[in-house]
């Protein structure tokens, strides 16, 4: 099909980053590909970088419909810290594992709602509308834990941190799953179609009858309940929700996965596997530079270093010089404008 | 008279990638004249006053400011040659005190320091030249946009002093406001400034200007004394029609035209349009003229529900209609055409068949997708109809030609199946062969039973495919000619404002 | 909420009864930065009793992290015309100007937990715990634990480039010197956090054989080896007992992690900063006595033989 051949082509830069990176690894760490089952679980680094990046992967789903609509969500780290401080609360009140459940991940959503409504409808720039949650969220988990660390027993939620699912890290299972789901719906529905629309020229989208608000609203609860998602396994893989920590600086590194996934911040076409690889190739750069053994100093440089690399290999202009590489086809390189990767279309 | 020019500019010509703004264009202003620029959108206005100020470096022709040369690098370099400008969104800091602005970049110093106190006497006495008492120490955002408006003026004639430009000054004014503006313009040009004034209001033009230049499509149309020039020709001057009365064989159209399918009554909305009434038959044709800013698109943008009517009922067939957003119209059958296509039309980064797809996803809802087969087909369908030429469906948009898109745009209302279908300049700037296509696409539309309300400068084009045309004038519904009166004439006749047939 | 409440009042009610009998003893004002650590809550709790304890009339000002805040508080306690101040600085400069107001008005100042940049005869003392000796403690108690057996020892730090990161390391390095059986075979940053704690030891366990190589984790603090203690056991290893783990700061939930086994030592940074301020507060106001311009707390030593469920019970009240 010419749709898996576009979105093959569309995902390639991705691919290619993720295994440079992995190989690079395991040159300097030959047990890195090794896996093994312990326990009924596989256990493995390659495992880890799946499991510790659950957390940006989940967040990324959401951050790039945000992104895809022209917008940006700088408040998931602090709702990650906000749901995940309901959660360790409920539990420790005693509350049935679905109530706690749903009271985390109903309150992602109004965090949601609640920056859907800033800036679909009182128009303030995302950027700011998000900051204030940014800003508050972090005080509000604070008072739900009372600045303690709540650590809970309830081997429910704990199982969603640490659990396994056919020797699948719960984390693991719950980003495959959800957010290959979210793909899914947005391309097997005309969500996305809607959300692309709304982001490329907002006013022509709502000219041509799409309720842009409402697809605004729908993006920035998604990025909510995917922060709930990420606060759940953050504060049950710790058995305890730590608001001054959890999530902490996470809506960054969201960001970033869904630029690595070569997805523009200025808005329009998008692809969720992509941001999906984006965040592997994040936390491969990160699981990596812990099995180096370099001094710590060095963390930031070299994550740096590397992924303003990767960024570099993905501008137009070297994808305009790997352009002469291509065979013909439909993946013909595009006139020159700065979004030329984003051309082909992701296929639904 | 060569001597009391002030600013004389021949040959200019500014090329952009793909068009010529300005072709050979030649300007003369005289010292103590008010001159009024005009022109169509597109026409160069804008793009000649940059030449002359210097945001733009022109690419061949001279200017000459009291007959030496000059070639002003940016507008700060024509500031100090003598020519300042006033825009209509007053580009002052709002936050800082009136005298601060007056005097930013320039702040009389004592010991290196700003000296406050004699800033504000300054800008005091300053102001008083413009019978203007006001607190000068209070912040610019303060006061109304006309007392802003004569702070930028007052700013810009004591920096530069020989030329004054006001682009499009009295926009957002109110009556009032533009007398007091018009005053201080007439005390500047008995000091013996040249200024250039451009605006869409006719009153205005020939309340205060003593000669007119228009421009259409980057040339010089002429120059004249406004006491001798007909507003009736200064409308043929802008909209470019030489009056050969274009008679039509109206008779055939009225009579394939069907009973009334849309009425609206009193519809209008403060600020934007005076409440009108406005009847759509079926299979009718109702063309729409007036100059730029005669509300025009703002008459589609309530019809469309874009921008919501404080005043006015709409009905179909009799029965009562809301059109709360474009939604709601799309839900009874409307389609509008916008007429800045790039903002308001095309979704650029989208593929052609997603452009044409969108409206009809759009009514059906997200959750029920049209499939990539529908999709696919409606997109090769519309491609070939209306002869989109693209190298295939999934080329972004924003890569076609001008012509190409607003076929694609058309293709995506003409895809939901329109009643009624708004066109605002359908046929601005695209080539004349999808030109001559789009205009047999009305006339065929018409002919299958859709109501249609075309948007145009073309009077001609109006003439031709029009069964009724409204005309617009100073933002109201001012002449309704049906039938035998829709020729050019009558249409240039009623823009200029000699109403002689109101249809009853 | 309501038993919260209640017993709050009751604490009132009591300070009211049983502070009115010693007022004319002592009124300190004490300016707090705020409650950004369970630890700092500890701290408050724990001034507020030793206060009551002593019959002290206690005014508590909460800074919420901001120098400003703190300076303000200063300078009512001062119009106030307390005895004695109490500042947990939150920065280290700027404070020369409302310390020389306090030296002034002859009140004298005791900075809580951290110094600041002031000339000395400004404040009375410091009452602080020294983090290079904390770090030091724990390395001796591993010295003397692996006795001379050889010893592989991974390394948590704290957030790389704050001072307790540097000075714990530097003490516990200290500690190892000379000891040629015990090696640091792995150090990184956990950033004082759970989750980074957890994730950095993953990555250990992997980089040493899956964890065999390692014989003993060192973490800054108790919160990386509590995250820590979770991916050793999901390792499949036994942590206390293949892997020794010690860390500092002593919080309620390490007592937890110690009473099953799975932790075997702790050194504490106590919560307990004002009761030596108090004393020394006490003996300068009765007879003049200067105190030593610092004061340094202990920095205790917890191991499992130490009763860790009886000191969990009674540190789990004090807010951490």
């Amino acid at each position: 099909m010419s749709g898996a051949k576009a979105l093959g082509w569309r995902l390639l830069p991705q691919i290619v980053a993720l295994v440079a990176i992995l190989l690079l690894i395991w040159l300097s760490f030959p047990g890195f590909f090794t896996v093994e089952m312990q326990n009924g679980r596989l256990y493995g680094s390659l495992i880890d970088v799946m499991n510790r990046g659950a957390p940006v992967a989940l967040l990324a789903v959401g951050m790039t419909l945000v992104i895809a609509t022209r917008g940006i969500d700088l408040s998931v780290g602090a709702v990650m810290a906000i749901c995940g401080a309901v959660a360790a609360s409920s539990s420790v009140r005693g509350d049935p594992l679905v109530v706690t459940l749903a009271m985390s991940l109903g309150i992602g959503l109004l965090c949601g709602l609640w920056n859907g409504v800033l800036v679909a409808f009182l128009n303030i720039q995302p950027i700011v509308a998000t900051l204030v949650l940014m800003v508050a969220g972090r005080g509000i988990a604070q008072l739900i834990t009372e600045g303690a660390i709540l650590t809970f027993n309830d081997p429910g939620l704990i199982f969603i941190g640490s659990g396994s699912v056919f020797g699948l890290p719960m984390p693991v299972v719950l980003w495959l799953v959800f957010g290959i789901a979210v793909a899914l719906i947005v391309r097997r529905t005309a969500l996305g179609l809607m959300i692309e629309a709304t982001g490329v020229n907002r006013r022509a989208a709502m000219l041509s009858g799409i309720q842009a608000p409402a697809f605004l609203m729908s993006a920035y609860m998604l990025s909510g309940l995917c922060a709930a998602l990420a606060g759940l396994v953050v504060t049950a893989d710790i058995r305890g929700a730590d608001a001054n920590n959890a999530g902490l600086w996470l809506e960054l590194d969201a960001i970033l996965a869904v630029v690595v996934g070569g997805n523009s911040l200025l808005g329009g076409r998008f692809s969720i596997i992509a941001s999906l690889i984006g965040a592997m190739i994040i936390q491969s750069v990160n699981t990596g530079i812990l099995l180096s053994g370099f001094p710590p100093e060095f963390n930031l440089i070299i994550k740096a270093a590397i992924i303003v690399l990767i960024l570099l290999i993905q501008s137009p202009r070297m994808s305009h010089l790997a352009a002469f590489a291509k065979p013909a086809g439909p993946a013909a390189p595009a006139v020159g404008m700065q979004k030329d990767k984003t051309i082909e279309r992701t296929a639904p | 008279m060569a001597s009391s020019a002030v600013l004389t500019a021949t040959g200019i010509v500014k090329t952009f990638p793909g068009a010529r703004a300005l072709d050979g264009v030649d300007f003369e202003l005289r010292r103590g004249e008010v001159h009024a620029l005009l022109g169509e959108n597109g026409a160069g206005k804008s793009t000649l006053i940059k030449c002359l100020t210097g945001a733009y470096r022109r690419d061949g022709g001279r200017v000459e400011l009291d007959g030496v040369p000059i070639d002003p690098r940016d507008p700060l370099d024509a500031q100090k040659l003598g020519i300042g400008t006033v825009y209509q969104e007053v580009n002052l800091l709002p936050n800082l005190s009136v005298a601060e602005n007056l005097f930013l970049g320039r702040q009389p110093r004592r010991f290196g320091l700003v000296a406050p106190g004699e800033m504000n006497r300054r800008a005091r006495a300053l102001l008083a030249g413009y019978d203007m008492d006001i607190d000068v120490s209070a912040p610019l955002a303060s006061y109304s946009v006309a007392v802003q408006q004569v702070i930028a003026i007052a700013r810009a004639v004591d920096l530069s002093g020989k030329v004054l430009i006001l682009d499009e000054p009295t926009a957002s004014l109110d009556a009032q406001e533009v007398r007091m503006l018009f005053r201080i313009v007439r005390d500047l040009q008995a000091k013996g400034l040249g200024i250039v004034f451009i605006t869409h209001f006719f009153e205005q033009v020939y309340a205060i200007s003593d000669r007119i230049t228009v421009l259409r499509n980057g040339r010089l149309v002429g120059t004249r004394e406004t006491a001798q020039l007909p507003r009736k020709d200064l409308v043929t001057m802008m909209l470019g029609h030489e009056l050969h009365a274009t008679e039509k064989a109206a008779d055939t159209h009225v009579e394939n035209a069907g009973p009334v399918r849309y009425a609206f009554h009193g519809l209008g909305k403060t600020g934007k349009i005076k409440p009108f009434d406005l009847e759509i038959r079926q299979g009718e044709v109702v063309g729409m003229a007036g100059l730029l800013g005669s509300g025009r698109t703002e008459t589609a943008e309530l019809l469309f529900g874009v921008e919501t009517a404080d005043s006015g009922t709409c009905e179909r067939e009799g029965e009562r209609l809301s059109l709360a957003s474009p939604r709601a119209a799309i839900a009874r059958g409307f389609g509008f055409c916008p007429e800045d296509r790039k903002v308001d039309g095309i979704i650029g980064d989208l593929s052609v068949r997603e452009n044409i797809a969108l409206a009809l996803q759009a009514r059906r809802g997200w959750m029920r997708p049209l499939s990539r087969k529908e999709q696919d087909a409606l997109a090769d369908r519309y491609i070939k109809a209306l002869d989109i030429r693209t190298t295939d469906r999934e080329k972004p948009i924003r890569l076609l030609s001008g012509g190409n898109q607003q076929k694609a745009i058309l293709a995506r209302w003409l895809a939901t199946n329109p009643e009624f279908l708004i066109l605002d300049e359908p046929t601005r700037g695209i080539d004349v062969g999808a030109h001559a296509e789009i205009i047999r696409l009305i006339e065929s539309l018409c002919a299958q039973g859709m109501s249609l309300l075309v948007i145009s400068s073309e009077l001609d084009e109006l003439v031709a495919y029009s069964h009724r045309v409204i005309v617009l004038r100073d933002r109201e519904h001012v002449a309704e000619l049906v039938g035998g009166d829709v020729t050019t004439e009558n249409i240039v006749e009623a823009i200029a404002g000699q109403d002689r047939r109101r249809a009853s | 909420m309501t038993l919260k409440t209640a017993l709050a009042s009751a604490t009132v009610l009591a300070a009211c009864l049983f502070g009115s009998a010693h007022a004319a003893d002592m009124t300190v004002g004490f300016s707090q930065i705020g409650s950004e650590s369970g630890w700092r809550a500890a701290e408050t709790t724990l001034t507020k009793q030793q206060a009551e304890k002593r019959g002290i009339d206690l005014k508590f000002a909460d800074a919420q992290q901001k120098q400003e805040n703190q300076i303000k508080a200063v300078r009512s306690f001062i119009a106030q015309g307390v005895d004695a101040i109490l500042i947990a600085p939150v920065v280290a400069t700027g404070w020369d100007e409302v310390l020389t107001e306090a030296k002034d008005a002859k009140i004298p100042v005791v900075l809580l937990d951290r110094t600041v940049d002031a000339p000395k005869d400004l404040y009375l003392t410091a009452v602080t715990s020294d983090l290079v000796h904390e770090g030091n403690v724990a390395g001796k108690w591993l010295v003397d634990t692996v006795a001379g057996k050889p010893c592989n020892v991974v390394e948590l730090q704290g957030t790389t480039g704050s001072s307790p990161a540097i000075d714990r390391k530097k003490g516990f390095e200290q500690a190892l010197k000379g000891h040629d059986n015990l090696k640091i075979v792995r150090s990184q940053t956990g950033d004082f956090t759970r989750t980074k704690g957890k994730e950095v030891m993953e990555s250990f366990l992997k980089a040493e054989g899956g964890g065999k190589n390692i014989c003993a984790l060192y973490a800054h603090n108790d919160d990386m080896a509590v995250g820590a203690i979770q991916a050793i056991k999901e390792a499949g290893l036994k942590p206390g007992k293949d892997i020794l783990v010690v860390s500092i700061d002593a919080v309620p939930d390490i007592f937890q992690a110690m009473a099953a086994g799975e932790a075997n030592a702790t050194v504490e940074l106590t919560p307990n900063m004002a009761g030596p301020a108090f004393d020394a507060l006490a003996a300068y106001k009765k007879d003049g006595k200067e105190p030593p311009k610092w004061i340094q707390t202990e920095s205790k030593l917890y191991t499992q033989k130490d009763d860790p469920k009886a000191v969990y019970e009674q540190k789990k009240g004090l807010g951490y």
